[in-house]
Formats: structure tokens, sequence, C-alpha cells
């Protein structure tokens, strides 16, 4: 299985054609207390950076973007009962939504881990 | 660090909060903390359940002088200040000829003068002001080598009496001069959280000393703005430039209680002719409390529609309230859907979000009445 990131700091992890979306702990680090989200019903068809998912803090309201085109299978009810589980757990349980891959070649285009890591501490 | 963040200006507590691991961001033209590494939403609970520590150095402290400055400052606001007593408070209002409001204000009785605390980003306009209208009658001194803190939630009195044991008994809405550790300090018991607790004024030099004593109390935490921000909101109180401003009155802002009787019949203040006939006949919007449905936030300018998706209004503030566990807002409708539990419409990101008129505040105030 492969975990790619992007730079609107989501991370996408393959398995078969199925890809699992969620925002990275950098990310959630910087939204703070996550205290609502709004995630896409299954069969949505999602366009590569468009509006996918609204993630609201206490703060303020932010978009997540779909890291690649693909139809939505399953979104993660668990995260609409429990929105702190972006903050507890982004990378794993605080998933956002599972995706049917429309183009895997579009993952060429993301970062991997180590790359993702760099991209955070040479911009922030 | 770039430039402009290099031109903020910073408060005397400014390395401190950089020691404790705040987030600064710009506010005001200063370098302020939004959160601690405890994060807004249990910065918020604190607050509300202990006591928490707030840097409001940023904010303008101002000293009046003069023969009678009460009757010079009653020529700018709407308030009771004549009538107020020695070492007493009150919350007024900087008007317009319109009867907008141009600052809101804390205005304290402290003996030989008047005592102002004024909203950050219009110290500078209201100081000026102050000079224009007040030039032959009162003398007007920015207190710029002050800082100034609050301490707010149901330990905090328990907590100020440590260090100064006459806080204890001091009344909400008054005012005491007194020593902390051996320096001077000016208490009110006051604050914008809708807890109880103090305002602390003191020199600059010794803000840390008493930040740090004050954080050394087990039941207290150092709290940012974000926190700042939705503990006013939940109690209700308006935030300046956003639920009140030059385009509203305090009759569209629901804030008559501002008006006593006797200015009300004697007038004397700017907008007082607009602002006696919208007493008489009304006005054609009004400030509210907005519930919205659900758990989504409906943020600030969010479109408000009646039953018919017709716009009545927008959203001023909007955003959590961890203690009500709900989202919570505050924002203008038209007259007639301002009363409480009128269903309304937000719009948020295009789709509706139902919602009511609610009365506020969200939770209880709990100020000290003795």
């Amino acid at each position: 299985m492969t975990k790619k990131f992007t730079k609107d700091h989501e991370w996408v992890q393959v398995d078969g054609d199925v890809a699992t979306v969620g925002v990275t702990d950098f990310a959630q680090s910087q939204l703070g207390d996550v205290v609502f989200v709004e995630l896409p019903d299954a069969g949505r068809v999602l366009e590569k950076g468009k509006e996918a998912a609204v993630v609201e803090s206490v703060k303020a309201a932010s978009d997540v973007y779909a890291p690649v085109s693909g139809t939505v299978v399953e979104a993660n009810q668990s995260l609409v009962d429990d929105p702190s589980m972006v903050n507890s757990a982004a990378e794993t349980d605080g998933w956002f939504f599972k995706l049917q891959l429309k183009d895997a070649s579009e993952l060429d285009g993301l970062m991997d881990e180590a790359a993702y890591k760099a991209f955070v501490e040479e911009s922030h | 660090m770039t430039e402009a963040a290099t031109a903020l200006k910073t408060t005397p507590l400014h390395a401190l909060h950089v020691e404790l691991g705040a987030r600064m961001v710009p506010f005001a033209g200063y370098d302020m903390p939004v959160q601690y590494p405890l994060g807004i939403l249990k910065e918020h609970q604190h607050t509300r359940e202990k006591a928490g520590l707030f840097d409001v150095s940023h904010m303008g402290q101002v000293r009046l002088t003069g023969e009678d400055p009460a009757a010079a400052l009653e020529t700018l606001v709407p308030g009771d200040i004549k009538g107020l007593a020695q070492g007493r408070m009150r919350y007024t209002l900087f008007l317009n000829e319109q009867g907008g409001i141009l600052d809101d204000l804390m205005v304290t009785n402290a003996g030989d003068h008047l005592f102002l605390v004024v909203n950050a980003a219009c110290k500078e306009q209201d100081v000026a002001h102050l000079r224009e209208k007040l030039a032959e009658k009162a003398e007007v001194e920015l207190l710029d080598d002050l800082a100034l803190m609050a301490l707010q939630g149901p330990m905090a009195a328990e907590v100020m009496a440590r260090f100064v044991p006459e806080a204890a008994t001091m009344k909400f809405m008054s005012y005491l001069s007194a020593t902390f550790k051996g320096v001077p300090v000016i208490l009110t018991r006051s604050g914008y959280t809708g807890e109880d607790g103090y305002e602390i004024s003191c020199d600059k030099a010794d803000a840390e000393m008493i930040a740090r004593a004050l954080l050394g109390e087990s039941e207290v935490e150092a709290i940012g703005l974000g926190a700042r921000d939705s503990l006013r909101l939940e109690a209700g109180l308006c935030l300046y430039g956003h639920d009140i401003d030059t385009t509203t009155t305090p009759v569209d802002g629901a804030l008559e209680w501002t008006l006593p009787k006797r200015r009300r019949a004697e007038g004397g203040f700017p907008g007082y002719d607009i602002i006696h006939r919208q007493l008489t006949e009304g006005t054609s919007r009004r400030r509210v409390g907005i519930q919205p449905e659900g758990r989504q936030p409906a943020r600030e300018h969010t479109e408000i529609q009646d039953a018919n998706g017709t716009v009545i209004g927008e959203i001023t503030s909007g955003g959590f309230g961890p203690t009500a566990g709900a989202p919570v807002a505050m924002g203008y409708v038209d007259i007639a859907n301002s009363a409480v539990g009128t269903p309304l419409t937000l719009v948020v990101r295009g789709k509706p979000l139902p919602a009511r008129v609610a009365a506020t505040p969200f939770v209880p105030q709990r100020y000290y009445r003795g």
C-alpha cells in the first residue's frame, strides 16, 4: 500500500483501486479543534483538485479537496458523529472518505512521505 | 518572518506568549496569541470551569481629566457618566452624528479622573476624537505605559484574593486601586467572557511578574484571542467592527440598556434625534442571537433568509460554542423576523441551513453580584 500527500495537506492511501483520503496530522494541528465535518455521499463523482469535503474548527472553515479523481464508495460516518477524531487520529481512524480511483496515474504527481515532510518544513 | 509581521507592535507579555508556545497572529496591529498549546476548545472550557488569564494590553487605556470630565464625556456618549459613583464603571458607546457607533468602551469613575478602556483597533481615532471634541473641556491622555490583563472564570476571585485580599468583595463593575506583590495595580471586576473576573491594569514593567504569578496558580491557564472570541460570543457580547459599527445605532444593535432614562429625556449626545425617534418608532432591523440547527457553524457574513427565501440580513459573528455544545451566532435581521423563536434560513456554502432567532446569552452569565 502506498501513501501519498498533496500540497493541500491531504493524504491518500491506495489499496488496489480504492483510495482512502484524509487530512494530514500537520493539517489538523493548523486547523485546531475540529467541531464539524461534511463528507461527500457515496456515489458522488469527485474531480482531482476540486472541493470534496468541509472541515470546521472552532475558529474557521476549510475545504478539503479531492487529491485524485474518482467515485466515492464510502464516507467515514464515525467522523461525522465525532469530528474531534480529525485531531486525535488524522492519519488513521480519522479518514474522510474512500474513492474508487478513476486514473491511477494521477497518484504519480503526488508527494511521498519524505517529500511531504520536506514540503511542510520548507513552507512553514 | 515577513516584513508585515516585523512591523507589528508587541505587548509587554510577548516574550512570555512565545515561551508558552502560543500561536501568534496579527490582530489590530499587534502580534497576539490566538491560542496556546492547550487549544481554543480546552482554553474556552478551562475559563468556564476554572480561571483563564488573557493579555489585552493591545487595548487602549485613556485618562480623562478636567473640571468636569463626566459632563464633557456625556457630550460624546449616551451613558449616564455624571451619575457614575466613584469607584464604579459602566459600558457605553462613542456615537457619531447619525447615531452610529464609533466604538464601545468601559468608563470608570476613578475619583480625580475618568479611566476609559477602548478597543485596540479604535484607540488612536478615539483619542483624536476625544481631543478634538473635548478640546476646551478635558485633558486626554493615552496611557501607553500601561499593560492590561484579564483574569476570568469561576475561580478568578479565589485566585486573585491570594494576592489582593480586598479583591474578593469587589462588586461587579467596580474599581479598586491596590497592590499586587508590592506593585501598584488597578483592578476592575469586569470582563468579556460572561464569567466573574477582573481586569488588571499595571505598569508595563510589572506585567510579566504579575502574569507569571497568576499563571503559577494551579487553577489558571493562559488563554488566547480565539477562546476570548468564543467566550464573548456565547455570552452574547458584541465585538466592535463586527456586531456593531458606524452603520448601526444602539437601537439597531439591541443596546437600549445603554440609554438611561435621563439621557433619553435630555439628549445632548451625538445622533440623539435619530436615536430618540428610533426609540419611539422602532427601527427596520435588529441584532439578534441566532441558533443554527445541527452542528455546522455559520460564520460572519453568512446570508440570512426568511421562510420565503427573501434575504433579511446577515450573520455578524458566528462559530461553535464549546460550552453551548452547538453552533452559536448573532446577526441582523429585519424587524419582522426578530422575535425569539422565528425560523430563519442561513445560506452556508450555497446550502440552506435551518436556524432560529435565539435569546442571548447562549450560556448563563455568572457575574459577581455580592
